[in-house]
């Protein structure tokens, strides 16, 4: 979720009015936005960067940070927010976005060559923009926001931004190897191609996470003008010599991408929240992109689709009952104009700054939130059933209860864990173990998968060394086993393994809890004319002790193992006193 | 113990009236420390006798009052170390004893010595041939217990020469008591098999309880304090009529962890920083392939009257097997199944608690693994209403009487609602979980009914069992690290016991 830090004295004197915290809080909530924080430029510098000195300096003015719904791309800064919150609060008509026709068009022709590296671009103009320091600051921030979300950091859009009056259109856009573009990067003062601009940034806090998107390509992406002035080298960065200023007048935005659709949303974005700035508020002039088999797209699109729902399904899929005219002016109150339209029918039209607007059913949470999910008449479904657990795990909690009951406690470990736990320290190959591999791990802890219970016991007995003895713990939980047999090919095993931590092995206690655990399962001992049954079988196991390990057999099949643990596994796990262990699985029992 | 000694005790108190445990020792000839322990011990099997405290001044020689009794005082050996021709004051300092020089000036002051200046270097000389040592007679009376004859100026000299000290002692005067007697029965500690056969428990004496002391804990086995707090989620579902999911498959594909849910391709959910992506077995191969068909399409054009989200879907996504990062990934196999079962869609309500899995960054609240809690319920014509109402009776077994509800987004449920409720002892509202109505784009492509729609809510174990019972940080609660003595001693679970 992203979130977005406005001046709150300047938030509220664009809202027109004054809130306290709880106030601006309480409408945050409604709307489906969270003040996340109160706080002051000088707070967050010292807070996230612990830099006293810069933060001596920094404002003591009061600033509002507020969570963003992911999908509302149209509040991600002071100018569409406070459109969002008045338009809500019933004290403003929705802006309507207009076209304003130029003697000739700008110009953005897109080459064949970037089909190789970023096939899309989009292209529009902003004329007679007024910026102050705030709305030049905000325009900055916005994108980005954009840039960090919509955008998924710039790989799927990029968005430049140009004072249109320092270059000559029109434009074109290609893809060329890095040795042949040459241009002054952004704020620099040195010309650089393509390779040496890689180098440049590799340290570059915020711009070396881009350069991975393009890097290894044989050739980058880059705009240029009708002078073959570089505007951009998308998605690193814009060109020096058409940066904007406060002192810029019309505005030239290009967005490359590799996602189509993202772009136009991006760029009916950014063009509907900027347009208020505008001499002409709200107006928007064209461009033309020619497309690699010549044709010519007009954008930004602005489009306002016209959606008709029925007022019955709304009322129904809610759960209340109001008037279609009721229903018309909360939509009208969510930016989403609407007029009824016939007995059951109302018209909706969802503005180019709504594209999370996609179905129907995001129409009516638009009603339900206008209405209040508060104010919504709690109900309950109608209908009965029978309910029934799922076999294994019923099982599982009755085993639990008897197993503690028979004297063990229970430990709750971890599912994930690294090779060595499952491989190394119990004196196994992991190669040899069929597990589930991670492929992106952050630590070692977080290799595999465990396929055996036992690791996390024996690291819970190392955390409670502490603790008289004996210990005594179990675990009936899931280990994962890889198997080509399945749908997804590895599948879960619920186990049940205890450990007997004490002066001496004690392997007859180990041994008792699988007498109990089979009496309770009504499972026999195998042993002179009873045929089927449990039995131990004795087997070798690296993990434990030479002559000290049994299979533990049900039904003449291998259902797990017990024993005295190996003096060296004992050490892996920094353990000095013996123990036994029995691990088993209880699903053919269920 | 010395029963000998508390059985001479008690014999001499048949005739005496009363004794002093000083005389006793005196009398018995044994250390005063024995005979008090005695007395102990007596005192433990009841009122036998009454003890009053008594104390004792008494005078006692120092090391050097010893050593006087023993050689003489300091001046006597002073005025025996002259001989009759005289000698110098520095010779008589070495032959008068260690402590010649207080000798020296006793011994002058008592005229039984004099220094003659006539001669060079001057002389000591005897004044008196005979003396008699009154010092060494007096504190030899002392040593003899005579002490209390003593004059008291004769005290308050010894004692500045430090040849005297007093000291105190503490002893008890005895008398019968109420219960006395000569002899002393053994207390039993505790009833046995003996004395019930033998109906010796009528005679015996039993040693009093101390009752301000703890039992002896039983000994037992303890079950997890998050996993009673399982149990007892799965009775509230199980008691409101939800059947449980099969959730016993971590590993998962993204086709049915993401693609399922239209959770797009490019969502941030889907990036390796905050899923687990598993490497071996890599991907999935088995697809109910029409539903493949119908969910890339609504995915990449729309449909269901959805304008979908415009982007190319690739198979080589989907295929990608992880370690599921919700339960909700069951809840879609399972209203596929519901949607696709023999007889037609009926209606369901279904629950799970399992763990789920994120690549997140740890903290004190956040660990890689986790239980998710999840409820759904599949009908036609279901309503917000029907979730926000459900949800209210959800969370009153929980306890939990005041919600709130915020709208939220979330890419598989519209409308979208966060969950908040009032903890009254936090004092303000903190967020429980997650709800919405599942979207038509999730639910269609499966071939549920149209008419039909699934309301869902999902919240962690973890949270509100720390919040419960004042946990700060999970690794307190889960993982190895879990300190077992919290286990033993942690209370039954009851969440809606306030």
């Amino acid at each position: 979720m992203p979130t977005i830090g406005v001046k709150r004295d300047l938030l509220f004197a664009a809202l027109g009015k004054t809130y306290t915290d709880d106030e601006f809080q309480e409408l945050c909530f409604a709307f489906g936005l969270e003040l996340d924080e109160v706080t002051t430029e000088k707070q967050m510098l010292t807070k996230e960067q612990g830099d006293v000195a810069a933060a001596a300096d920094a404002s003591e003015e009061i600033i509002y940070r507020i969570d963003i719904p992911a999908n509302r791309y149209d509040l991600l800064c002071l100018e569409g927010l406070v459109t969002g919150l008045l338009v809500f609060q019933g004290k403003l008509k929705p802006p309507k976005f207009q076209f304003v026709e130029p003697a000739k068009r700008q110009v953005l022709k897109i080459n064949s060559s970037t089909a190789q590296i970023r096939p899309h671009a989009v292209a529009a103009v902003l004329r007679n923009v007024t910026f102050t320091q705030e709305s030049y600051n905000s325009f900055i921030d916005l994108q980005d926001k954009l840039h960090q979300n919509i955008c998924r950091k710039r790989t799927l859009v990029a968005i430049g931004t140009h004072d249109l009056d320092t270059i000559q259109g029109p434009f074109s856009y290609e893809a060329l190897a890095p040795e042949k573009i040459k241009f002054k990067p952004l704020n620099q003062t040195q010309e650089m191609n393509g390779n040496q601009l890689m180098d440049f940034y590799a340290t570059h806090a915020q711009l070396k996470q881009y350069l991975p998107i393009i890097r290894d390509s044989p050739v980058y992406p880059v705009i240029y003008d009708a002078k073959r002035v570089v505007l951009s080298l998308p998605p690193i960065i814009n060109g020096d010599h058409s940066k904007i200023s406060l002192n810029t007048k019309n505005v030239f935005i290009e967005c490359t991408a590799t996602d189509l659709t993202k772009a136009k949303v991006v760029l009916d974005t950014i063009v509907c929240l900027f347009s208020e700035h505008c001499a002409q508020k709200f107006t928007v002039e064209p461009c033309d992109v020619v497309q690699t088999d010549g044709s010519v797209i007009s954008y930004p699109e602005l489009q306002v689709r016209e959606e008709r729902i029925s007022a019955k399904k709304a009322n129904a899929y809610i759960g209340i009952d109001e008037p279609a005219e009721k229903l018309a002016d909360m939509l009208t109150r969510m930016y989403l104009e609407a007029k009824v339209d016939g007995e059951d029918s109302l018209a909706v039209k969802i503005p180019p700054t709504r594209h999370d607007v996609i179905h129907p059913c995001d129409i009516y949470e638009d009603i339900a939130i206008a209405f209040g999910y508060n104010n919504i008449k709690k109900s309950l479904p109608a209908f009965m059933q029978i309910a029934k657990q799922f076999p294994l795990n019923k099982l599982t909690e009755q085993l639990r209860e008897q197993v503690a009951q028979a004297g063990f406690t229970e430990a709750l470990t971890f599912t994930l864990c690294s090779r060595d736990d499952i491989g190394r320290k119990l004196n196994k190959t992991i190669e040899a173990i069929p597990a589930v591999h991670i492929g992106n791990p952050k630590t070692l802890e977080f290799q595999v998968v465990r396929t055996t219970l036992l690791p996390g016991l024996l690291k819970t007995l190392v955390a409670n060394r502490k603790m008289p003895l004996p210990l005594k713990l179990f675990e009936i939980s899931d280990v994962v086993v890889a198997d080509e047999n399945t749908e997804v090919g590895a599948r879960n095993e619920r186990r049940v393994c205890a450990v007997n931590c004490n002066k001496t092995a004690g392997f007859e206690v180990v041994h008792g809890l699988l007498d109990r655990v089979m009496q309770l399962l009504s499972v026999p001992w195998k042993s002179g004319n009873v045929t089927k049954g449990y039995y131990l079988q004795a087997a070798e196991d690296p993990s434990y002790f030479p002559g000290r390990c049994a299979n533990v057999m049900y039904d003449n099949v291998v259902i797990g193992k017990i024993g005295v643990l190996h003096p060296t596994v004992l050490q892996a796990f920094e353990l000095t006193t013996p123990c036994s262990a029995v691990e088993f699985t209880i699903e053919p029992f269920v | 113990m010395h029963p000998d000694l508390t059985e001479r005790i008690l014999q001499h108190l048949e005739t005496a009236d009363q004794v002093d445990t000083l005389d006793l020792a005196s009398q018995f000839a044994v250390d005063h420390q024995k005979i008090v322990g005695a007395l102990k011990s007596i005192q433990a099997h009841g009122e036998l006798v009454t003890a009053e405290v008594a104390t004792h001044k008494s005078l006692g020689l120092t090391d050097e009052g010893l050593s006087v009794v023993e050689h003489g005082s300091h001046e006597a050996l002073v005025h025996a170390a002259v001989p009759e021709e005289g000698i110098t004051q520095a010779a008589l300092m070495t032959a008068g004893g260690p402590n010649a020089k207080v000798g020296f000036s006793k011994a002058m002051s008592h005229g039984w010595i004099l220094v003659d200046k006539t001669v060079t270097p001057p002389l000591v000389r005897r004044k008196v041939e005979k003396i008699t040592d009154s010092v060494k007679e007096q504190l030899k009376q002392v040593a003899a217990g005579k002490g209390d004859a003593l004059p008291s100026k004769e005290v308050t000299d010894f004692k500045k020469r430090k040849l005297l000290q007093e000291t105190t002692t503490k002893s008890f005067v005895l008398r019968r008591g109420p219960e006395f007697a000569t002899t002393l029965t053994k207390l039993e500690t505790d009833l046995t098999v003996e004395m019930l056969s033998s109906g010796l428990w009528e005679q015996l004496k039993f040693k009093s309880y101390n009752f301000d002391a703890l039992g002896a804990p039983p000994s037992r086995g303890h079950l997890h304090p998050l996993l009673k707090v399982r149990t007892e989620f799965r009775q509230i579902f199980l008691e409101m009529g939800f059947s449980e999911m099969p959730t016993n498959n971590y590993v998962e594909s993204s086709f049915w962890n993401f693609d399922a849910l239209y959770q797009p391709q490019q969502h941030p959910a889907r990036d390796a920083h905050d899923t687990f992506f598993v490497n071996h077995p890599a991907k999935s191969h088995k697809f109910p392939q029409d539903y493949l068909e119908r969910v890339k399409k609504v995915h990449s054009v729309g449909g269901y009257g959805s304008k979908g989200y415009g982007y190319d879907w690739k198979l080589e996504e989907a295929q990608k097997n992880l370690l599921r990062t919700h339960t909700t990934a069951v809840s879609a196999r399972m209203l596929y199944k519901l949607a696709n079962q023999e007889g037609g869609f009926k209606p369901a309500k279904y629950f799970s608690i399992d763990k789920v899995f994120r690549n997140e960054t740890l903290d004190a609240t956040h660990l890689a693994e986790f239980h998710q809690v999840e409820g759904v319920i599949a009908d036609v014509g279901l309503t917000l209403g029907d979730l926000i109402g459900t949800l209210y009776e959800f969370f009153r077994k929980l306890g939990i009487t005041q919600l709130e509800f915020k709208p939220a987004y979330n890419p598989y449920t519209e409308p979208s609602m966060e969950i908040f409720c009032y903890h009254p002892g936090l004092g303000k509202w903190i967020e429980v979980g997650n709800s919405g109505v599942f979207r038509p784009e999730m639910l269609l492509p499966m071939g549920l009914p149209e008419n039909v729609n699934v309301i869902a809510w999902g919240l962690s174990l973890e949270r509100p069992t720390m919040i419960k019972y004042g946990i700060n940080n999970i690794r307190d609660l889960v993982g190895p690290k879990v300190d077992l003595k919290m286990v033993e001693e942690g209370p039954i679970c009851r969440l809606d016991h306030v």
